[in-house]
């Protein structure tokens, strides 16, 4: 039997964190009433002109230059010409010869690979508007104008994936890089971030590409990966059957777990692309691209490498900790306060801070698109380690008053202060304690005695037990191996 | 004193300033002349008697409480019909269009509304500005003043015929490749197409983009530039709008021609056919040479491509611009089995036989495998029109040609041959090409009595040149003390 490899091309779309629409004033919040956010422009009414949204043009350079593009100081608008109901004009103004951004490219990880995926180009267009289709015998279809207008990106990647994993990794690279430019909230169920992927396969070794379909909408992760799988699945089970891919258009069916052909190339749109004369080449000069390349916020992978150079923080932790911007940024704050307060070096303050974070606090974090919402203030975890630091608490006491800290709000050393938390570092308490157990344990003493030194353990355990937890493990160490000894 | 429907837009305004009368008394007067003629001319396809009358009565309590008043304040002015007006009819002489009511002024009409004219209606045009006769009105023909059985001309027929018989002293009409210019020199006005993006475009309904202007209309010069003072100038909505200052193209009337280098393209004069054309061009060019102007002879090689490279630019523009008549949010929808079948149905019962006849032209020119031998190679040979002016302009000043081959031709004389009615525009489409402002001013009557019309071009925003050499020619041989003879 031949062994088939794919070969994957992603076309993801995003939409852009403009205020306001690509060629009018309307807003793009999500979620308003139908047609609320509408204007002769973005309705295509007879006379209305567009004029191009500075901010989102920007924004599109900006995404450009997070994937290393070439930037075009010339860009140019076209007109994509199509009739349906979710396009007021009859053409979608879009990008064609001469888009935005040229060739770049994005390093992804998988099995602890890295590979180079190629970029083949940025451009910049408009979002279509959302049809709502009725049910039943008399259903009409109603349009809600809102989104239509909305700026994009479309990024398009080079055929270099070969594998539903890899795509998946692209697109999880992608969406977080995006994110943190402030580009794109990454929100895949309100669709701001959709993606289509050209799926070919050819037997190992052959160096042309075969017949490709390309899948439409296939909007979360998980979806991508099963339509990428069943979609290679599919190619290869046609070809060994004798049969030959055909070029089309499919869809994935989450319901019937499958892809679904929509139309074939002979169906295929002359879309009749040509340069929209109402709207003047896009200029973009030198001095604009370097200002915004300034401005680009350090990038996920650029974190998580600084992070563990400088702040010695696990690659485990640093993966987890730069999936979203504004846990990155939790993770930064809490950091650079509590290097203050201890006066710890970066090395040290990070690696615990990270910890703490990532296992502690991510669980009681939420996220929504860009947003995302916090137990305690960055502020709050510095003290709290802070406490650790200096010894008035222990690890296991910490979570306990972070605990208290996520259902009451108060201070950690507040909570420490009114729960008696402290731990007990006065050595001639710890020593009394330590004496009286051993004193009541003279079969254990002997275990030890006889080289059965995992008999501490339960000292320890004892000492803990009786000093509810508080009193300083160090000490605590230190004395009972002393008195054990004299013993 | 002129008798009120010959009086021009100055005369109104001071009147109307020193109380010698009311802007709804001039109104009244108007409307009525308009209610008895149109229905001989159809030059009007909405007449707005309540809308006029308030906005007349607006300047008139404007004047009673002291207030400034703009520059246009009580004169009556016609629009085109592909002009949106807030609550206001507005066709484009289509049956796409038939009852739609915009809700939004175009940007000429709110500095119409600002300058304090007052709107009488919407003129007739071909359907969505595409013809040179009016006949592609889908709602009536629109009749040369001068002599009835004569087309106006087009597709600013409307306009040019409510201006020239007296219907209203102004009108705005739309240029893509002669819309103004050719019905004014039909219909003995003058007319200006300004540089491309001089005018913001805003709110007029496209047919070509790359070469749409909105242009004054007048009887005079004078008021021809008034006009456009009061449009011109930049438009944030609009992203062709210049971002540049109007000029002064009143006071640019007075500048005379001393000195002025008028490019004569020799071969385009030669090739004429109607010998009254080519006496009536003579005789404006030694009017000019007279008040100091010097002929010089220039050529544009490439100006005989203009009709064909114009008839794939216009015609691909408008192919993508007319997609939005789609029977879905306004207009015409003829429901059909299903969603394409509506399509269908809606635009080919909505659009005449000329629409369509371009629609499929300039779709054919952008298909896939057309693309380049077509559109592209227009583009080219655009650039190529252009440079042929920035030749000539290193020679002369501006440019001079008839604006149209013949006078006013027959109604229904060219309808059965399409290519014939766009051989009409040959002088017309050259300068629209080159994004160049033209002016046509009258410069006398043919042997039958119709009304001829020089062309002159200008560098870009150069309009006040354009006022200045205008206003000679209308002096020495216009048509400004002649009454078109069709109205009795």
């Amino acid at each position: 039997m031949t062994a088939y490899e794919p070969v994957i091309g992603l076309e993801v779309h995003a939409q852009m964190r403009s205020r306001t629409k690509l060629f009018c004033g309307c807003p793009t919040d999500y979620g308003a009433p139908p047609n609320t956010h509408t204007c002769p422009v973005c309705l295509a009414l007879p006379g209305a002109l567009p004029v191009p949204n500075a901010k989102a043009i920007e924004l599109a350079v900006q995404a450009g230059l997070a994937l290393e593009c070439d930037v075009a100081s010339h860009s140019v608008f076209a007109r994509k010409n199509y009739f349906y109901p979710d396009l007021p004009k009859g053409y979608q103004i879009s990008q064609f010869e001469l888009p935005l951004n040229g060739k770049g490219h994005l390093d992804i990880e998988v099995d602890g690979e890295t590979k180079r995926i190629g970029i083949t180009r940025i451009h910049v267009e408009e979002d279509a508007a959302k049809n709502i289709h009725g049910s039943g015998a008399s259903a009409v279809t109603l349009v809600d104008f809102n989104r239509g207008g909305t700026p994009l990106v479309e990024i398009v990647s080079d055929p270099d994936l070969r594998s539903a994993e890899e795509a998946e990794a692209y697109l999880r690279k992608l969406r977080d890089i995006l994110m943190f430019i402030g580009v794109n909230d990454g929100n895949l169920e309100e669709g701001s971030f959709r993606c289509d992927a050209n799926v070919s396969i050819r037997p190992v070794g052959q160096e042309e590409f075969g017949t490709r379909a390309e899948l439409k909408n296939i909007n979360s992760f998980r979806f991508v990966k099963k339509a990428i799988e069943h979609e290679i699945a599919r190619q290869e089970g046609v070809l060994q059957n004798g049969g030959t891919v055909v070029q089309e258009t499919r869809t994935w069916s989450e319901g019937q777990g499958k892809t679904i052909s929509m139309r074939s190339k002979e169906e295929a749109h002359d879309y009749r692309y040509f340069p929209d004369p109402d709207l003047p080449p896009v200029a973009v000069s030198e001095e604009r691209i370097e200002a915004l390349r300034a401005a680009l916020p350090e990038l996920p992978a650029a974190k998580r490498e600084r992070w563990q150079r400088e702040l010695g923080v696990t690659d485990y932790d640093a993966g987890v900790l730069s999936g979203h911007p504004e846990i990155a940024k939790y993770f930064e704050q809490a950091t650079r306060l509590f290097v203050e307060q201890s006066g710890k070096k970066g090395k040290d303050a990070g690696k615990k801070v990270a910890n703490f974070v990532q296992a502690e606090v991510l669980r009681h974090v939420t996220t929504d698109g860009l947003a995302a919402s916090f137990p305690v203030a960055p502020g709050a975890i510095a003290e709290l380690l802070g406490a650790v630091e200096e010894g008035t608490i222990n690890g296991k006491i910490a979570k306990k008053v972070f605990a208290v800290m996520v259902e009451t709000g108060s201070a950690p050393n507040v909570i420490i202060e009114e729960q008696g938390l402290a731990q007990v570092t006065d050595t001639g308490a710890i020593e009394e304690e330590i004496r009286r157990i051993l004193d009541a344990s003279p079969s254990q003493v002997a275990q030890y005695k006889d080289g059965k030194t995992n008999v501490i353990g339960y000292f320890v355990g004892q000492v803990m037990k009786a000093t509810k937890g508080a009193a300083n493990p160090k000490a605590v160490n230190e004395i009972l191996l002393r008195l054990l000894d004299e013993q | 004193m002129t008798e009120l429907p010959w009086r021009s837009a100055f005369e109104i305004r001071e009147e109307v300033v020193t109380g010698g009368t009311s802007a709804v008394d001039v109104t009244r007067a108007y409307l009525a002349r308009a209610e008895t003629l149109n229905p001989t001319l159809s030059c009007f396809l909405s007449i707005d008697h309540e809308g006029a009358l308030a906005a007349a009565a607006q300047v008139d309590r404007a004047r009673d409480a002291g207030e400034e008043l703009g520059p246009l304040a009580g004169v009556p002015i016609a629009l085109k019909d592909n002009l949106c007006t807030r609550g206001l009819r507005t066709t484009c002489a289509s049956q796409i269009l038939g009852d739609y009511v915009p809700p939004y002024d175009a940007h000429v009409v709110e500095a119409l509304r600002a300058s304090g004219a007052v709107i009488l209606g919407k003129t007739n045009l071909d359907e969505f500005a595409m013809g040179s006769s009016n006949e592609n009105s889908s709602f009536a023909n629109v009749h040369n003043p001068w002599a009835l059985d004569r087309a106006p001309g087009g597709s600013s027929g409307g306009s040019a015929c409510a201006t020239a018989a007296g219907l209203a002293p102004l009108a705005l009409g739309s240029d893509t490749g002669g819309s103004v210019r050719q019905p004014a020199a039909f219909c003995g006005i003058t007319a200006i197409k300004p540089t491309y993006g001089r005018v913001s475009r805003y709110g007029l309904v496209a047919f070509a983009s790359s070469l749409d202007q909105i242009g004054p209309m007048a009887r005079s010069v004078r008021e021809a530039s008034q006009l456009l003072q009061v449009i011109a100038g930049h438009d944030r909505r609009d992203a062709t709008s210049a971002d540049r200052d109007a000029g002064e193209y009143v006071a640019a009337c007075d500048h005379g021609v001393q000195g002025l280098r008028v490019g004569v393209v020799r071969d385009l004069l030669d090739g004429l056919q109607d010998a009254d054309v080519g006496t009536g061009v003579e005789v404006a060019l030694s009017a000019l040479e007279k008040q100091g102007a010097t002929l010089v002879d220039v050529s544009l090689p490439h100006a005989k491509h203009a009709v064909s490279v114009y008839y794939l630019i216009a015609t691909a523009e408008a192919s993508s611009n007319l997609a939005r008549f789609d029977g879905i949010r306004y207009g015409l929808r003829v429901p059909g089995e299903d969603l394409a079948d509506t399509y269908t149905q809606t635009r080919a019962q909505g659009f005449g036989p000329e629409v369509r006849r371009r629609i499929m032209l300039g779709t054919y020119a952008l298909s896939a495998g057309y693309y380049d031998a077509f559109y592209l190679k227009a583009q080219r040979v655009r650039t190529l029109i252009r440079r042929d002016y920035d030749t000539a302009f290193e020679s002369c000043d501006v440019v001079c040609t008839p604006t149209t081959p013949t006078p006013a031709f027959a109604l229904g004389e060219k309808t059965g041959n399409p290519l014939d009615m766009y051989l009409a525009d040959i002088f017309t489409l050259p300068p629209s090409l080159a994004g160049l402002p033209a002016i046509s001013t009258p410069c006398g009557l043919s042997a039958s009595g119709l009304p001829i019309g020089i062309q002159l071009v200008a560098p870009p925003f150069e309009e006040e040149l354009l006022c200045s050499a205008g206003q000679v020619v209308e002096d020495e041989c216009g048509l400004l003390e002649s009454r078109p003879a069709g109205l009795g």
